[in-house]
């Protein structure tokens, strides 16, 4: 009796999980149209190429600000450690690569330390972030006043690469989104970190340290973090202490946009990526292409943020109401 | 006696006077005791700016976790530009000019609480992509236009009595005017109920999204008598004017003694947070400090503060 | 059947108390392996408090507590685990963003390296078709997106999985709410299945029928001890009814059945009906009464004030409420208390309104508002400024009675208030409530102790959500509570 009560409400869910499953996609698809049909030239590898120049920095941070969001957190300082990743990249890994190297893995056990902090202390993690923030921001400006400095060349190398039929960065982004795939939903400690995220208490009833899963998760932002900077400063071959500042936003949105949600637990890499990628193109190729005036550029990336979070809620309220 | 000076003790925004007036006389005697009195004259009418908008953000963010009005820097550029341009250089529509400014900062809040009651946004996200738009509006608002303020405002905003800002003693009067809807009114009980627990207040009879609409609409509109008078002070609108008040607001309410997590809000604390941070600024710029370790400190001193304030929320 | 194996845990003399509330007087309870043991009782018996003593959760005051032929003294929920004991709780302890198999993983550490998801999803689903089959549930569902019963079917059978840890009792408290009869039957039949072959269970339902079947042994409980202890054979559902409750009859006719009567003919104050009730039974309540709430904890009686609560505000409709409302909290905490508060201020956070000198709140008139209650309701403290949080457990309790009863409403709803409440603060407030109904206030009083349905003029019993008996005062003994409150069969 129950199964034959249950059977159409499941195929109801089913439904609407599809659709929201399909929302990532679906809006990138949208935005990839609207571009095809506003220029048909840009349809080409070399069109792609330059479109999602930018796409590969910003799926990194995206995933970045994806492991914090999993264990309810945010981080409001990502855009300015990108920043500051690419200072270093810029000056110390390139002239002395040990010390570089060392400061780029020392960023990462601030991270770790930050996660600890935030569990301990049970600080609010927008706080602490947007504190940390200023710190980013003034260590590049230290490291570099003034804009300069050069990216080492096998960075530039790397992001410069240029393989065949498929574009860089299209490759690029479907090995960032495997890994993250892989590592967060795969592996069986990826369980547990995105357990701690949706029932803490029964993730530590189990036998598990929260402390290690918080310092873990973010750990893992900052080595993302690190990787978008050094993507970042491979691309663009010289920094500034500003360079990252607009990734906080467009992490936090390309989480979102991809399925994820802010409580719970509740993230998916791929969703992520695919997320990045839309904010990508929707952040200035497709804005270019519509003679969107660049004024309203910015309004134009809140407002498509405040529609994919509207179509969200909309799909979940069907839900509900039966 | 000694019971009264614990309890004065026991005041967490006491200690952000004590650390302003560390930071002061750091500063002079590095100065050798020259300036003194300017830098506090200065430090004052600076102080004035942050702390009505933190004000406001003190109310959103006693409201509990997760309420935090990150369009403060936006909402102040667009109302700056608006009450400029409402003005119009002439001083008989000054007063015309801040209405205008502060029913646009009434607006934002107005958006803010549409998007977070109608879209289910957390207050982070949708203050934040409504400070986009808003950001938009403002620049092809004010484009192309110098925008100056009225003579007699500009002078108004930098009047000084006995080398006290005029400015600091109306916001005074402000600020004791928000002590009395803190603790006085109906409004500021149930903000402080709803902040320490959402579903107790409810249950206790509060109305709680009347209350959470008001507190996001009253954060709005001093975010657009900031922008106004930000505009007279400095002689001129522009769309980066309020930038720096993002960080600054939310850091006064933490220095200031706010519980960040809810109920417990803080007047004094904020100007003392205030005024703490800019003689901070004026110290380190008084020591030449560059740009980068005025960031560094200022970024580290707020995570030390929250981390010693959050120790205090575990104990509840 | 009954003496199949030796006993596997060993409780002696077992005490416990939480403040002043004495959870457990002594507790003397054997379970044998391959042995179920049913346990039955009213609210406040003891049941879930023994049962977390057995998991861990809780550490006895006294008494001895011996597992597997070892006294236990350094014992913890993970040394139970250790040891083999599991529980399936009330409250889920799934994480609801996590697959089926992946729920199983966090369960069980060994699971990890080389096609972990396999094998976790392995484990899992064997041992739902194990107990439950055709049960329809994927090892890569999510469980966010399973029904409530199917939810509480893989709880249950992640209780049952072995992989490094042996399991040798499972704990199962109300296993079967979430689930229909037929599921409810697999589940009990599969119990039988396993203490046949050896595991140990301890069972506790509302649905008597379930407890004779299924047991070997039942252990009745009542205040904190075990009343009667037997073979499963030597019960029925009568006997058991008889055992959980006190002997008495019922009270002769009073005063108050008199009102109860005469009150049919004042107005009515409350008109609501519980959501899944399937009759047109509705809860009424009329001036100047008091009205109980009974039946098990848990079972629809706050989701009916809550409602209330809401059709007063104007919020929802399905009900009718025609005069304003207050609340008392029984979670305290959770609902009642601003912490950071005085007295003084969270008793007049509801009558703010009245409290205003034109337009400012003076704290004069709510100095005065708390100082009157104070005296009222006999709160002990100098001061009413000082923290709510200076005040004995029982005495912020009258200080929600005091803020509900201050109001201006004429209806306040009480959502069980009175646990963990000292019994001469008791007496104190039940006086206070039948002042305020002569007075013409009316009572919604939702309880777990059954003493203080007698304090009510009429009762409804609520089970599963709904409402099951209507008693007047006359027939109101505590044996009608409890079998009204414990199904027969499904």
């Amino acid at each position: 009796m129950a199964a034959s009560v249950t059977a159409p409400g499941h195929r109801l869910g089913d439904t609407r999980r599809l659709l929201r499953a399909l929302l990532p996609s679906l809006s990138l698809a949208l935005v990839i149209a609207a571009i095809a049909w506003l220029n048909p030239r840009a349809m080409s590898y070399f069109g792609f190429t330059l479109m999602l120049n930018l796409a590969i920095p910003i799926a990194l941070a995206t995933l970045a600000q994806m492991f914090v969001i999993a264990g309810n957190d945010l981080d409001l300082s990502i855009g300015t450690f990108v920043g500051f990743v690419c200072c270093v990249s810029a000056t110390w890994l390139r002239d002395t690569p040990w010390l570089g190297a060392l400061a780029l893995l020392g960023c990462i056990g601030v991270y770790a330390c930050l996660g600890a902090l935030v569990y301990l202390r049970n600080l609010p993690s927008i706080v602490v972030t947007l504190g940390m923030s200023f710190v980013w921001q003034g260590a590049a400006i230290l490291l570099l006043p003034k804009p300069g400095g050069k990216a080492p060349g096998w960075l530039q190398a790397i992001m410069g690469v240029k393989p065949p039929l498929v574009p860089f960065p299209v490759v690029a982004a479907a090995v960032i989104a495997a890994v993250g795939y892989f590592g967060l939903m795969r592996t069986s400690y990826g369980a547990i970190l995105r357990g701690a995220g949706g029932n803490p208490v029964a993730v530590r009833r189990a036998g598990w340290s929260l402390l290690k899963a918080k310092a873990t998760l973010f750990a893992l932002t900052g080595a993302f973090g690190v990787l978008s900077g050094m993507a970042l400063v491979g691309i663009t071959t010289s920094a500034d202490a500003n360079i990252g500042n607009g990734y906080t936003l467009l992490s936090i949105a390309g989480v979102i946009l991809g399925g994820g949600e802010f409580v719970g637990g509740r993230v998916s890499p791929v969703g992520a990526v695919i997320g990045a990628l839309t904010m990508a193109m929707a952040a200035s190729p497709l804005l270019t292409f519509l003679r969107i005036p660049p004024d309203w550029q910015v309004a134009a990336n809140g407002a498509i943020l405040v529609v994919v979070l509207a179509a969200r809620v909309l799909i979940g309220r069907k839900g509900s109401g039966q | 006696m000694k019971r009264g000076m614990m309890t004065l003790l026991a005041r967490p925004w006491l200690w952000s006077f004590v650390g302003a007036l560390i930071m002061w006389l750091a500063a002079i005697t590095f100065t050798g005791g020259y300036g003194g009195g300017g830098m506090l004259t200065a430090a004052l009418s600076l102080s004035v700016f942050t702390v009505i908008v933190g004000i406001g953000q003190m109310f959103v963010i006693t409201l509990g976790p997760g309420n935090v009005d990150l369009s403060l820097p936006a909402n102040i550029g667009l109302a700056s530009a608006v009450a400029m341009k409402v003005m119009d250089g002439s001083d008989s529509r000054v007063a015309l000019g801040l209405l205008a400014a502060l029913g646009c900062g009434l607006c934002v809040g107005v958006v803010n609480y549409l998007l977070i009651r109608a879209l289910r946004i957390p207050p982070i996200i949708a203050t934040l992509s409504a400070s986009f738009v808003i950001q938009s509006v403002d620049i092809s608002y004010g484009r192309g236009l110098q925008i100056k303020p009225p003579p007699g405002f500009a002078d108004f905003t930098n009047i000084q009595i006995f080398g006290v800002p005029l400015l600091a003693l109306l916001t005074l009067l402000l600020v004791a005017g928000a002590g009395i809807v803190l603790h006085r009114l109906v409004f500021g009980r149930s903000v402080s109920a709803i902040g320490q627990n959402i579903r107790a207040a409810y249950l206790a009879g509060v109305k709680v999204e009347p209350i959470r609409f008001a507190t996001y609409a009253l954060c709005g509109v001093l975010g657009g008598l900031d922008g106004a008078l930000l505009a007279g002070y400095f002689r001129g609108a522009n769309v980066d004017i309020g930038n720096e008040y993002l960080l600054a607001s939310i850091a006064v309410v933490v220095i200031g003694g706010t519980s960040v997590a809810g109920g417990k809000a803080n007047i004094p604390g904020v100007w003392g947070g205030a005024l703490f941070l800019v003689l901070l600024l004026t110290m380190l710029n008084t020591f030449g400090v560059s740009a980068g370790i005025r960031l560094l400190l200022t970024g580290l001193i707020i995570v030390a503060v929250i981390t010693a304030a959050g120790g205090a929320k575990a104990a509840r | 059947m009954t003496q199949a194996g030796a006993a596997f845990v060993t409780l002696g003399g077992v005490e416990k108390s939480f403040g002043a509330v004495r959870a457990l007087g002594g507790v003397d309870l054997d379970i044998a392996e391959g042995e179920c043991v049913g346990i039955v009782g009213h609210n406040g018996a003891g049941k879930s408090t023994l049962m977390h003593i057995l998991a861990g959760g809780a550490t006895p005051d006294r008494g001895r507590l011996s597992i597997a032929g070892e006294d236990q003294h350094a014992y913890s929920a993970s040394r139970a685990t250790a040891l083999g004991i599991r529980c399936v709780f009330q409250e889920l302890s799934l994480c609801p963003n996590l697959t089926v198999a992946e729920n199983a993983r966090v369960f069980h550490p060994a699971i990890r390296g080389f096609n972990w998801r396999g094998r976790a999803g392995r484990l899992i689903l064997d041992k739902l078709d194990e107990i439950f089959p055709g049960h329809g549930v994927g090892a890569g569902e999510l469980i966010q997106d399973l029904s409530i019963g199917r939810r509480q079917m893989v709880e249950i059978a992640r209780a049952f999985t072995v992989s490094d840890q042996p399991a040798r009792l499972i704990i199962l408290d109300e296993p079967t709410s979430s689930l229909d009869a037929h599921t409810a039957g697999q589940l009990l039949a599969h119990v039988r299945r396993s203490v046949a072959g050896g595991l140990s269970c301890t069972l506790i339902s509302h649905i008597l029928g379930e407890i004779l079947q299924t047991c070997d042994r039942i252990a009745v409980m009542r205040d904190g001890r075990i009343v009667v202890a037997d073979r499963a054979q030597a019960f029925d559902r009568a006997s058991l009814i008889a055992a959980m409750g006190n002997v008495e009859t019922a009270p002769p006719p009073t005063e108050a059945d008199r009102r109860a009567v005469a009150g049919s003919e004042r107005p009515v104050r409350v008109r609501m009906r519980p959501k899944r009730q399937p009759d047109a039974q509705d809860l009424v309540a009329r001036e100047g009464e008091i009205v109980g709430l009974a039946g098990l904890a848990g079972h629809g009686q706050t989701d009916l004030l809550l409602a209330t609560f809401a059709a007063a505000a104007g919020w929802r409709r399905g009900g009718a409420v025609n005069a304003a409302v207050a609340l008392v909290a029984g979670d305290r905490q959770a609902d009642g208390v601003f912490a950071q508060w005085s007295i003084a201020q969270n008793i007049g956070i509801s009558s703010l309104a009245r409290l205003r000198a034109g337009l400012l709140i003076s704290p004069r008139r709510e100095a005065a508002l708390a100082n009157s209650w104070r005296q009222r309701i006999a709160i002990r403290t100098q001061d009413v400024h000082a923290n709510i949080l200076s005040l004995s457990g029982g005495n912020q309790q009258k200080a929600l009675f005091a803020r509900a009863l201050a109001s201006a409403a004429r209806i306040v709803l009480m959502d069980d208030p009175m646990r963990g409440v000292d019994y001469g603060t008791k007496l104190e407030v039940y006086g206070l409530i039948r002042d305020e109904a002569a007075a013409g206030r009316t009572f919604l009083w939702y309880t777990t102790e059954t003493e203080e349905l007698k304090n009510c003029d009429r009762v409804y019993v609520f089970r599963d959500g709904i409402i099951v008996a209507h008693l007047l005062r006359g027939e109101l003994t505590e044996e009608r509570i409890i079998q009204s409150s414990f199904a027969g069969a499904h």
